[in-house]
């Protein structure tokens, strides 16, 4: 008999007991929000900002025609030499045409280049799938075209995130992104992101820059008129 | 960097049957009980703020225990499912009884990758396993990546909190430790700079090791899916950055849909470091897919039983299961802040330690653990997935002095404390309490002799005044009030 047949079989013949109904995880989060005062747009941008802000991240709002210009002039400032970036990306296109200096596109697989990953780049720009108001994080999704390193090794992460796309809670995120329907299936990595990588494990003293990136720096999309 | 050899060598393994010994020496540690006293003071507050609301939180753990209870309830169904999905997912599963199993399929895997090196993501169950020992033994370094885990590891011990490995120490004994053993680096007490050593020597071991372990805290059996909890981003270089990824965990950690993560996840972070989220969640569900630039070629997962399933065979035991390790028992346990993570000489300290190591380790080793609490109630209390820890503990320790109760299966090492003295001295109790003729001739007795009693009694007088009866009885003494005299 094989470990998983008698680890099986042990389970099986365990006593069932009283049978458990399936929990109602919907139902519970409908309550909780029926109880809460609800939140519209401004509001839950401004939470957003305020909780992704505890986590030290950095937030900047942008618009669809500033974003590129935005980063680039956040990129001098914070003297990146090297910014990582998906060449097929729907953002592109755009950080091609705005004049940010050492742009490199993240083209080839990993193996072939892994020190010069490690050691050479300053930064790293990805979008997101969205945003959680309730804990201030950000959904990253990476694919081919934006790989999962990108948000991890280079020692500042930029992400690009759509105000339209920030729900209240993971659950409502999962839910309305559809994160379990089986006609999308999960990626083989998908991440939530608060904050730069941290640490309390020597003396509980909080330190960042732990193992992934020291900052993050959020470019959140808003209308004109919530800049 | 230090050698395999030279971790192996220095690891200061502790017997779990010590326990008693190592507790007297704990309590004397004024050091070791500042720092521990400190620090769950600290996790303490910092968890209480996560919950202003008590009637929501007790709605929250309702939902949690619930979830729990019903992936537990549905378990071997799970398994398999769980995995099919993995499986169709590209993701390798093993199974392993034990152990020696679970270590060898590790080593295994090692081997066929030719591995010199393995960074490993922070793992409780691989700490279960002894699996660096294992990996020492077949010539192939593992190292602890986390900060705290690479910590004890360079000082040859092992972590005394399953979520702060390295609490029992200061900084200044880690700035010392970093100068003395990690080449090049010099002697610093600020804390910022005691990361960034750890950082840029695990970076470069990030970037050469063929090998990356982790845990896992929630497996997904719906869409196939291992989700993994930090603040650091260790784990996720662990399982993006070498070309093999193997996951290791107990069969208890699986819940039917993504769903269900929430809830869990979001008691977990709260209860544990009173975060309202950790910096990475990392959902993992296939290895790399073709046109990926990177992730691992290959990811294993392997299902540990190791004891679980004895724990799994009893419906009252069985809720020892539904622990989502956030380590809040040991934190509000008055005698773990006291006595601190290594007295227990167990993988798994505090009173989540006192309930599941009988089933790891089996009663003859670990039957003076359960032992270790007060029953205060507090563990009760905070777990955000309500184990009634107080009465496993009594359940334990009746377990650990007798036979199995009819129908029910002899645990390992059922019995082992069982005592001739400690039965004859409980048969002449219950003889006295029942008879009231032999108890007050016994009261008599005690009271007009109690000159006679000795000084020095066994355990008792260790640390305590001896005791001695009264002059008269209870009895005695309301008699001659009522009679007015
Ligand atoms: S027993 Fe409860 S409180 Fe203790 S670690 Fe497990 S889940 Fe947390």
């Amino acid at each position: 008999m094989s470990a998983r047949d008698n680890i099986l079989r042990r389970l099986h013949s365990a006593p069932q007991g009283k049978p458990v109904l399936p929990p109602d995880v919907n139902g519970f989060y409908a309550t909780v929000r029926s109880r809460a005062p609800t939140e519209d747009r401004a509001q839950r941008i401004e939470r957003f900002c305020e909780k992704m802000a505890f986590w030290r991240g950095e937030v900047v709002r942008v618009t669809r025609g500033n974003w590129a210009a935005t980063l680039q002039a956040l990129c001098v400032s914070k003297q990146v030499n090297t910014l990582l970036y998906g060449t097929q990306s729907p953002y592109a296109a755009a950080l091609e045409a705005s004049g940010i200096k050492g742009l490199k596109p993240y083209d080839r697989p990993v193996d072939e280049w892994k020190t010069g990953l490690f050691r050479d780049i300053d930064a790293g720009f990805t979008s997101t799938r969205g945003g959680i108001a309730e804990t201030g994080t950000l959904i990253v999704w990476p694919d081919a075209h934006q790989p999962r390193l990108m948000s991890l090794v280079p020692p500042i992460h930029f992400a690009l995130l759509d105000a339209d796309q920030i729900h209240d809670t993971l659950f409502d995120a999962m839910s309305a992104q559809g994160w379990s329907d089986p006609s999308s299936p999960m990626p083989s990595n998908a991440l939530l992101i608060s904050g730069p990588s941290k640490t309390a494990d020597i003396q509980i003293t909080l330190a960042y820059g732990a193992h992934g990136p020291k900052e993050l720096v959020v470019l959140l999309l808003v209308n004109e008129e919530e800049l | 960097m230090n050698t395999v050899q030279e971790n192996t060598q220095a690891l200061k393994f502790i017997p779990a049957s010590e326990f008693k010994n190592r507790t007297t020496e704990a309590v004397s540690d004024q050091h070791l009980r500042q720092s521990f006293r400190g620090a769950m003071d600290f996790l303490m507050a910092k968890r209480a703020a996560q919950f202003p609301d008590l009637a929501a939180f007790e709605a929250q753990r309702g939902l949690a225990e619930h979830i729990r209870k019903y992936s537990l309830s549905r378990l071997p169904d799970l398994l398999e499912q769980l995995e099919r999905t993995l499986t169709a997912n590209g993701i390798q599963v093993h199974w392993a009884e034990n152990a020696e199993q679970a270590n060898a399929l590790i080593v295994g895997i090692a081997r066929k990758h030719a591995a010199k090196l393995m960074v490993k993501g922070k793992s409780m169950v691989s700490e279960e396993t002894e699996l660096n020992h294992a990996m020492a033994a077949a010539g192939i370094e593992a190292l602890e990546s986390d900060m705290g885990e690479y910590i004890v590891q360079l000082n040859g011990e092992k972590p005394s909190h399953i979520i702060m490995p390295a609490i029992h120490k200061t900084k200044v004994q880690i700035a010392k430790l970093f100068a003395e053993k990690v080449p090049g680096a010099n002697y610093t007490e600020s804390v910022d700079e005691l990361i960034g050593i750890g950082r840029a020597v695990l970076r470069e071991k990030f970037m050469t090791a063929e090998i990356g372990l982790s845990g896992v805290n929630f497996a997904v059996a719906e869409t196939g899916t291992l989700c993994l909890v930090e603040n650091e981003g260790n784990g996720r270089m662990c399982t993006t950055v070498p070309n093999v990824h193997i996951a290791i965990t107990g069969i208890e950690k699986v819940v039917e849909k993504l769903e269900h993560v929430p809830p869990l996840f979001g008691l977990l972070t709260r209860s544990a470091t009173g975060q309202a989220i950790t910096t990475y969640f990392n959902m993992i569900s296939r290895p790399r897919q073709p046109g990926e630039k990177d992730g691992p070629q290959e990811v294993h997962l392997v299902l540990l039983d190791n004891g679980r399933t004895q724990a799994y065979a009893d419906e009252q035991m069985r809720a020892t299961l539904q622990c989502i390790r956030c380590g809040a028992c040991m934190n509000h346990c008055p005698v773990y802040t006291r006595i601190g993570g290594h007295a227990y000489g167990t993988t798994y300290p505090g009173p989540i330690g006192e309930i599941i190591s009988p089933h790891l380790m089996g009663l003859a080793a670990t039957h003076a653990l359960p032992t270790a609490s007060t029953l205060c109630g507090a563990c009760d209390e905070v777990c955000p997935v309500k184990i009634p820890i107080p009465d496993l503990l009594i359940r334990l320790r009746g377990e650990a002095t007798h036979d199995p109760r009819p129908g029910h299966a002899p645990l390992v090492g059922q019995g082992a404390a069982k005592s001739t003295l400690m039965n004859i001295v409980w048969a002449g109790w219950a003889a006295l309490y029942t008879r009231p003729a032999l108890y007050r001739a016994f009261g008599w007795l005690a009271t007009r002799f109690r000159f006679l009693t000795p000084p020095v009694q066994s355990g008792w007088t260790v640390s305590r005044t001896p005791m001695k009866p009264a002059s008269r009885t209870l009895h005695e003494l309301v008699a001659r009030r009522r009679s007015g005299r």
